[in-house]
């Protein structure tokens, strides 16, 4: 429907091709999250990969960072419409986590956690092959509390909320289990391309 | 942030765009406007939940924004939103400087699982929000407002000024009714006529001041506004001795 006198600010042609359906740009960095900015230190800080219950393998801050560090540049997407182009972070891809832990990808799904109890899905298939990493820099600073730091999951071509803030672990698992926004509402998968933004959209 | 299930009723099937009239425009501020919307498809929600607006130009282009509802879910077919016009928005200044009675948007809702009024507690809430992120805590004190027994509720609400409270009368009459909610207001840019206000930012003392206000330490915790206030907010209910695992938020920015 076309509203009555509606212009709106559309984004510049050479960019346009990279703004999803019902996205707008935006220069600064918005922050949203469900509660508090969890107190953590990276003393107490650790990543822990499990399958199902068991643990497979965890790290603490230092020997995480002595793990090789992937630069990337891309294009962010939030499910509350607002994108960021060529956001800059440096991390750990999923694919050197599971290299260190000696392991393939075990099961098709797996469920990210964070300190602040937050827990997101996201299928094998998208965490694997380059595609997400656990990022602990920003612009080439320490990832701030308030943007998930000391570390987030960064899966980019998902809606952001698949990009867990203060992530503490991924957990393979057998089958696709919702998490803290997919049980509230929110797609399981949530494709911003396909304008997946709430549940069986 | 809590680990608890979410309310069953919050999550729905696949919700439908549909499209809404602006029965009325109400000036509530020198920046934020009232629409009232008439739904062509009504919906039960809960208070703290928002909605979608979709405005698409004549060429096909589309912009979507989320907003909280501010009016009661026991209002049936028609739901208020309350609109800060923000000097560079793109929607928002549509909606104060094009939008006019009679006119139709596009919208879906209720959405949203987890920012939501616990309609069966009986144990004391506060509430702490800046501006416009009134709005969801207000649909929130109108439903306590409807309910038989409300519990105890206190609001600390930030504000520049005491001409910009936002809905400042009704918040002061329902008050006075005598049903237990308590209002704060922090003014931080004007001086303070009521006992109890306070002419500054929000910080950790008057937080812990308004909780003195309660009967008990609250079940719930809700607080709304821009990030930087949330922070400064989250600080001072932790530091008041909260869980973490009662504080809900809700930033905007986004």
């Amino acid at each position: 429907m076309v509203t009555r006198g509606f212009i709106g600010r559309q984004p510049a042609s050479k960019d346009a091709h990279r703004l999803p359906p019902g996205q707008h740009v935006v220069n600064s960095f918005p922050v949203l999250s469900a509660g508090p900015v969890p107190r953590l230190a990276t003393t107490d800080w650790q990543f822990v990969l499990k399958l199902g219950p068991r643990v497979l393998k965890a790290w603490d801050w230092a020997a995480f960072n002595r793990l090789p560090q992937t630069t990337i540049t891309t294009d962010i997407h939030c499910v509350t419409a607002w994108s960021k182009f060529d956001t800059s972070w440096e991390g750990v891809t999923v694919d050197d986590i599971l290299a260190d832990a000696g392991l393939a990808a075990p099961t098709e799904f797996a469920l990210a956690h964070s300190y602040d109890g937050y827990s997101t899905n996201v299928p094998t298939a998208d965490l694997i092959n380059s595609k997400a990493m656990v990022a602990l820099k920003y612009n080439g600073q320490p990832l701030s509390p308030d943007h998930g730091g000391p570390a987030r999951l960064l899966v980019p071509h998902l809606y952001f909320w698949k990009s867990a803030k203060w992530v503490s672990g991924l957990q393979f698992t057998d089958r696709d289990h919702a998490g803290f926004w997919e049980l509230r509402g929110y797609h399981m998968y949530g494709d911003p391309w396909r304008e997946q933004r709430y549940t069986n959209d | 942030m809590t680990s608890a299930r979410p309310d069953r009723d919050a999550v729905t099937d696949h919700i439908e765009w549909q499209n809404a009239t602006i029965l009325c425009i109400v000036e509530r501020t020198r920046t934020i406007r009232s629409f009232f919307l008439q739904l062509s498809r009504p919906f039960g929600f809960t208070a703290g939940q928002h909605v979608d607006l979709r405005l698409t130009a004549e060429d096909g282009y589309a912009a979507m924004r989320s907003y909280s509802i501010a009016s009661s879910p026991t209002s049936s077919g028609i739901i208020e939103l309350a609109i800060e016009r923000l000097p560079d928005g793109e929607v928002s200044t549509f909606f104060h400087d094009v939008a006019r009675v009679g006119d139709e948007i596009e919208l879906r809702g209720p959405l949203g699982g987890h920012f939501l009024w616990p309609a069966h507690t009986t144990q004391p809430i506060l509430m702490i929000g800046a501006g416009s992120g009134l709005v969801p805590l207000m649909s929130m004190i109108r439903q306590r407002s409807s309910s038989s027994r409300p519990v105890p509720t206190a609001l600390l609400l930030s504000s520049r000024t005491w001409s910009e409270v936002l809905f400042r009368d009704e918040l002061l009459a329902a008050e006075r009714d005598g049903s237990g909610l308590s209002v704060a207001l922090a003014l931080t840019r004007d001086e303070t006529t009521r006992s109890g206000d306070f002419a500054r930012h929000v910080d950790g003392a008057m937080i812990a001041d308004v909780l003195r206000r309660l009967p008990a330490v609250p079940s719930h915790v809700f607080l709304c506004g821009s990030n930087a206030f949330v922070n400064v907010a989250t600080d001072g209910a932790l530091d008041a001795g909260l869980s973490s695992a009662t504080i809900k938020t809700e930033r905007y920015g986004g």
